[in-house]
């Protein structure tokens, strides 16, 4: 059964790959607009090898690494304050909610101005969107923990910084752990947008735009997207894989309540 | 109206879970299934309803071989609160099926009506499932089964997820159904007093793989009461001897004889 | 196939049912006041830290907010009556914007939950197509704008495209999600009715669906405002975005700012009205589910 499964995922792939190629070949489509699968790959293949799209990788990778490691220790950090204050978490909790759907990309104008570095831009527009996911799950993992548990650690005995660091935040661990990956795919897409709007040449967001400028190469985009998506894929796969080993009781137990 | 031969199921490469069922049930009746838990009584209920190709022998509804969910059946499941649907108020729960039945607006909605009315919650229409206790949701799904008006009912231990006394009533509601419809009803339980208070008949499955170990005529009187029924002497002797045979005892063999 | 949305803890969103009981009025004012109070201070600081340390730093780059809101009363919200107080700017500005908003949003939705629905009924259609599904959303959108750009030039039909393509993922994989997870039961139930065909996906499958496949629309709404200003302030002449670009290039601080607080303003309300269209509608999925729970 796994094996028929990995089988039709493999005929979907190929399937798609031939049909773009066909599509593009038969001149169904513009080919210059639209450049054969077979080329676009080969593309990508080459940019493995090309030291200067590899350090614009490097670039961009850097500086979302940074923002969401920050953003991760901040909010996690801020989470486990506000919600050990309730008559100052009752109060954020409407700033949060305005906040949150302030569209992150909007501040790109400003950081730009802002800030002399275009590492230091991207990292802290990084740092800004990603800290939201995390806080607020952060904020409600912790207000859901079972009281049950917090109390039965109390009847022992255990004073306020135990049950901090032996119940509450072992057991919201895995939610936070899931907002650091829903924050790691807005970190993306905020330090390439970043890096499309800055333009100069910085990180894969500026490899797009020269390929853009130097009379449109969509072949190379299309490669160059098609590292995105893998690095996204890889980043995501990674992610959810280290919540698993770290996590499985937690998935077995929503498994038998579910 | 129903017969059921040399049934037999598996699912996969597995032993089979049911062997060799034989079973008869006639127009009107009603028949009760037991056994001890892991039997195969849900197996062969699904596979009365349709709801499951048997990998041996066959099921006839009036003479016809069961091959889809039969039109003049349903089903009352155990799990109430999954088999109703949570986004429909209670009375469109019970009008939805009739639907089917190409009833206009008015007529469904009076349909619907009655059948509330007759299991007791003529008000409740408006409400949501999740709003009733779990009894009351148990009465919306039996109502939803008598306003489709199948002339066969199967129950899959439908009181099993009640409390004791809601149970009792809900089975003095089965035996009004009873009474007035002439429905023929096939109830799968695993409650032994349960079995012989509604039943016509009772039949006992074996433990696993299930066979029939024992098909029992219940000897009551039709009306029947949940104190005085219990009391009578031929009560007590048939959830005996029901009890031993799904223990997996032999019957002691009756001193007289 | 895991799911993006924003995965939370379940539990009630608003505790604290009110112990009103029968209190007098001019309690039950003073009870809500003080609990606004409770929720409101900081805010109101943190206004007021921001108005007094930008007037005290007097740095060109951070004007106070006063100011702020002086400029976006006099570039968008000073218009005529008629207009419902929005100027020419105001409707040069928001219309292309929000052309491209709900253009894109619409598409994504409409596309998502259609495909959701056929890949979701089909096991083997969906072992198919998982791995390039698993892949498209991968995609960061902003890396596909310059290809955009090059084959569809810049315009709405490029901001559509971008929007829509962005957006469908989270649609689209929690329709499918959603629409394989019924449960086993209600369709049985529905078979055994006898209820099939349009009947079975329009009063079954789709409502069991839908807080899933709602949960998926907030998300991309969300995404599709983002997605919004960032193809407007890389490959457009119009709209907020276009706005908030030109006057960064400017250097007309105040202008951007105006732009900043705006988007904010503008996520919010879509936010708000979302839920509260979401919450009429599936008022039945949060009742169901306070029981359970």
């Amino acid at each position: 059964m796994r094996r028929a499964h990995i089988l039709r995922g493999a005929a979907g792939v190929a399937g798609a790959v031939v049909v773009a190629e066909l599509v593009s070949r038969t001149g169904l489509v513009d080919p210059d607009s639209l450049p054969p699968a077979s080329v676009v790959l080969w593309r990508a293949a080459e940019l493995v090898v090309d030291t200067e799209f590899l350090t614009d990788v490097a670039n961009t990778l850097k500086a979302w690494l940074g923002g969401l490691l920050l953003a991760t220790v901040v909010a996690v950090a801020a989470g486990v304050v506000l919600s050990s204050t309730p008559w100052l978490n009752r109060a954020t909790r409407i700033v949060v909610e305005f906040m949150r759907p302030i569209p992150s990309v909007a501040l790109i104008p400003l950081a730009i101005v802002t800030f002399s570095s275009p590492t230091e831009t991207k990292m802290s527009l990084v740092f800004y969107a990603a800290s939201w996911p995390i806080l607020i799950n952060t904020l409600y993992a912790l207000r859901d923990v079972d009281p049950v548990a917090k109390e039965t650690m109390r009847s022992f005995g255990f004073g306020k910084t135990s049950v901090l660091v032996r119940v509450s935040l072992p057991s919201a661990a895995p939610f936070v752990a899931t907002g650091v990956r829903i924050a790691a795919a807005v970190g993306l897409v905020v330090v390439v947008s970043t890096e499309l709007v800055a333009g100069a040449g910085e990180g894969v967001g500026g490899y797009l735009m020269e390929t853009q400028s130097g009379g449109g190469r969509p072949d190379l985009m299309l490669a160059g997207a098609v590292w995105a998506g893998l690095l996204g894929l890889l980043i995501n796969t990674a992610l959810v894989a280290m919540e698993r080993r770290a996590f499985r009781w937690h998935t077995v137990r929503t498994a038998a309540t579910a | 109206m129903l017969e059921v031969e040399n049934l037999t199921h598996a699912y996969g490469d597995a032993p089979p879970v049911i062997v060799g069922i034989d079973l008869e049930v006639k127009p009107g009746e009603l028949v009760s299934i037991v056994g001890p838990s892991g039997c195969g009584k849900s197996t062969l209920l699904r596979c009365v309803a349709g709801l499951q190709s048997p990998t041996g022998g066959r099921v006839l509804l009036d003479g016809k071989p069961v091959d889809k969910v039969p039109g003049n059946l349903a089903v009352v499941f155990q799990d109430y609160s999954r088999s109703l649907f949570p986004w429909m108020s209670v009375r469109d729960n019970v009008a939805l099926p009739l639907r089917r039945r190409g009833l206009g607006r008015a007529e469904r909605r009076e349909a619907s009506g009655k059948a509330l009315e007759s299991v007791g919650l003529a008000d409740a229409g408006a409400k949501y499932p999740w709003q009733l206790s779990g009894g009351m949701q148990q009465r919306v799904a039996i109502a939803r089964a008598l306003a489709y008006r199948p002339e066969f009912l199967i129950m899959d231990e439908p009181f099993g997820s009640v409390d004791a006394q809601t149970r009792e009533d809900l089975e003095d509601l089965l035996l009004r159904v009873r009474g007035d419809s002439g429905m023929t009803i096939l109830l799968v339980t695993h409650d032994i007093d349960e079995s012989v208070y509604v039943g016509h008949r009772v039949i006992v499955l074996s433990r696993s793989p299930g066979r029939v170990r024992a098909d029992l005529p219940v000897g009551l009187p039709s009306a029947r009461d949940q104190i005085t029924t219990r009391e009578r002497p031929e009560f007590v002797h048939l959830r005996a001897e029901v009890g031993r045979l799904v223990r997996g005892h032999e019957t002691p063999a009756d001193p007289a004889s | 196939m895991s799911v993006l949305t924003s995965e939370r803890p379940s539990g009630e969103r608003h505790g604290e049912p009110g112990k009103r009981g029968r209190r007098g009025a001019p309690a039950l004012a003073l009870a809500i006041l003080t609990g606004a109070a409770a929720r409101l201070w900081l805010i109101v600081l943190l206004t007021a830290g921001w108005e007094v340390g930008t007037r005290i730093a007097k740095d060109p780059f951070f004007p106070p907010p006063s100011t702020i809101l002086r400029v976006m009363h006099e570039i968008w919200f000073s218009g005529p009556v008629s207009q419902l107080l929005l100027t020419d700017k105001a409707i040069d500005d928001f219309r292309p914007s929000f052309i491209n908003l709900f253009g894109g949003w619409s598409l994504a939705a409409a596309g998502g939950v259609l495909l959701g629905i056929v890949i979701g009924r089909s096991r083997a259609v969906g072992e198919i197509l998982d791995p390039l599904l698993q892949f498209g959303r991968s995609i960061p959108p902003p890396t596909l704008i310059p290809f955009f750009i090059v084959i569809l030039d810049l315009g709405t039909p490029m901001q559509v495209t971008t929007i829509a393509f962005g957006v469908v993922w989270p649609v689209l994989l929690n329709t499918i999600d959603g629409v394989r997870t019924v449960d086993s039961l209600q369709l049985q139930t529905a078979r055994v009715f006898d209820i099939t065909g349009a009947q079975r996906l329009r009063r079954i499958i789709l409502p069991a669906a839908a807080p899933k496949i709602f949960a998926g629309l907030r998300v991309s709404l969300g995404f599709a405002l983002i997605l919004m200003v960032i193809s407007e302030l890389i490959g457009s002449t119009t709209g907020i975005g276009a706005h908030l670009i030109n006057s960064q290039q400017s250097l007309e601080l105040p202008e951007m700012w105006a732009g900043i607080v705006l988007l904010g303003l503008l996520g919010c309300l879509f936010n708000a009205i979302f839920v509260l269209v979401e919450r009429r509608l599936l008022s039945w999925h949060r009742g169901a589910r306070r029981l359970d729970s």
